[in-house]
């Protein structure tokens, strides 16, 4: 037990990477969401069929393939072309890679939430709102906005959750997060079964936070809202 | 993109879908098993249990797959006491450890599944059950269990699909499923992408064969609510 208190600041340093990678990834999630129902609400047909074909396709693969594909594939990818370009190559970081993988993923489930919250608010109110002369931005911003974020709050808390936990394949890759870190502190020490624990500690204590957090979140987008309860 | 080398290894993705499919069969399987129990218990809030169930479920629910995995595979092995008893014949196999990781898993979610099926199972039917002279038992077995199974099966869908996914982590304790499998042939020929595309194809195939078969055992079981497709 004492070599846990010895690796403390270690497997601290090691959750605030995980956290990171996580809110990262859902910051490009959360774009790639938006874009992607802005794709299946949009009336041209190629629009359509290309968010079909990114959410069917990252729907079928788990997360560790892709982030392993996005790791070694997109790296040989990357440098064919900056190669052809004759520009010097790059070397992806596990970060870079996990962020990239992790944020296609969730886009893809975050562009469903989205589409099912812009298709909440009443067609009424978009009329009534073009009626009094709002124009595009206006009307998506007060009229729209305020309200798919309301409607989308419980999903985008799901997904969060589900994301996170997610965020440990990345390790895979060697990236030193809480899961990388208690490795190696399990192997040197010989106790990986306490280093494991402190590992499942961790997520909890995320999961439990934003649990939390969340329940303020949808409190607040509540406001203004008459409950029968 | 060396397909060739792809078609001419066959086997051993033949062997690594076998793999991947026994594993997500299993853990689906005996995490079934407990779900039933689990979720009616929880559904009643039967006294003893509640608490335990519900530890057990937050703990599964709320860390990653491959933390449990790591914990049980690389974890238990940190004590001599296991090391030296009964258990040790099973729990040394990475084949073991995924499966029974996997199982636990699985049963965590599945007992939330089959716990909102059952809670919210109309009363009348149960009335009706009554009234019709069915012993407790009996209205049990007969009427609430089969009603709420078939209410199940959607989200059991997602589940299996989720759990197939999720057994990509079996790759990482040295297992040759699918991932394993891509990996293996990467390693073998200094390949950067072209085992892990092929394992993303064959995940994306058994995905899309379990969504048409859960939506066949939809419309066959749900007809009767009217949401057949």
């Amino acid at each position: 037990m004492e070599h846990l208190l010895t690796y403390l600041p270690l497997l601290a340093r090691g959750w605030l990477v995980t956290v990171a990678l996580a809110v990262v990834s859902l910051l490009l999630a959360t774009l790639l969401g938006a874009l992607g129902a802005a794709g299946r609400a949009s009336r041209a047909p190629l629009a359509r069929g290309a968010v079909l074909v990114y959410s069917t396709i990252i729907r079928g693969v788990p997360d560790l393939v892709l982030v392993l594909l996005i790791y070694f594939g997109g790296q040989r990818f990357l440098n064919t072309i900056l190669g052809a370009l004759g520009a010097p190559t790059v070397d992806l970081s596990p970060f870079v890679a996990g962020v990239i993988a992790i944020g296609f993923i969730y886009g893809a489930y975050l562009t469903e939430t989205f589409r099912g919250a812009f298709l909440a608010v009443p067609r009424a109110q978009i009329e009534a709102a073009s009626a009094l002369g709002l124009r595009r931005w206006p009307l998506f911003r007060h009229v729209l906005l305020p309200q798919i974020i309301r409607a989308a709050l419980p999903g985008y808390g799901n997904t969060w959750q589900v994301l996170v936990k997610s965020t440990a394949v990345v390790s895979v890759i060697g990236l030193r997060d809480l899961v990388g870190f208690a490795s190696d502190a399990g192997k040197t020490t010989r106790e990986p079964f306490i280093f494991f624990s402190a590992v499942l500690a961790g997520y909890l204590l995320i999961t439990w936070g934003s649990t939390r957090i969340l329940a303020i979140l949808e409190r607040r987008a509540e406001r203004g809202y008459a409950h029968a309860r | 993109m060396r397909v060739d080398l792809v078609l001419r290894n066959w086997p051993l993705f033949a062997e690594g879908v076998w793999i991947t499919l026994q594993l997500t069969l299993i853990a689906v399987a005996v995490g079934f098993a407990i779900a039933l129990p689990a979720g009616l218990a929880r559904a009643r809030r039967a006294p003893f249990w509640e608490p335990v169930l519900g530890a057990y479920v937050y703990l599964f629910r709320g860390t990653p797959l491959l933390a449990q995995t790591f914990l049980i595979y690389y974890g238990l092995a940190q004590f001599g006491w296991i090391r030296s008893s009964w258990a040790w014949t099973f729990l040394r196999d990475p084949w073991w450890c995924a499966a029974i990781a996997f199982s636990l898993n699985s049963g965590a979610y599945a007992t939330e599944i089959v716990r909102g099926a059952v809670a919210t199972t109309p009363k009348g039917e149960l009335e009706a059950a009554a009234a019709l002279g069915l012993s407790p038992r009996q209205s049990t077995w007969l009427v609430l269990v089969p009603s709420a199974l078939r209410r199940a099966l959607p989200q059991y869908g997602n589940e299996v699909i989720f759990m197939l996914h999720g057994s990509a982590v079996a790759s990482v304790i040295t297992l040759r499923d699918i991932l394993g499998a891509g990996r293996t042939l990467n390693a073998k020929f200094y390949l950067a992408y072209e085992g892990f595309l092929t394992a993303a194809l064959l995940y994306m195939a058994i995905t899309f064969l379990l969504v048409w078969l859960f939506r066949r055992l939809e419309n066959r079981y749900l007809r009767h609510l009217g949401a057949a497709r």
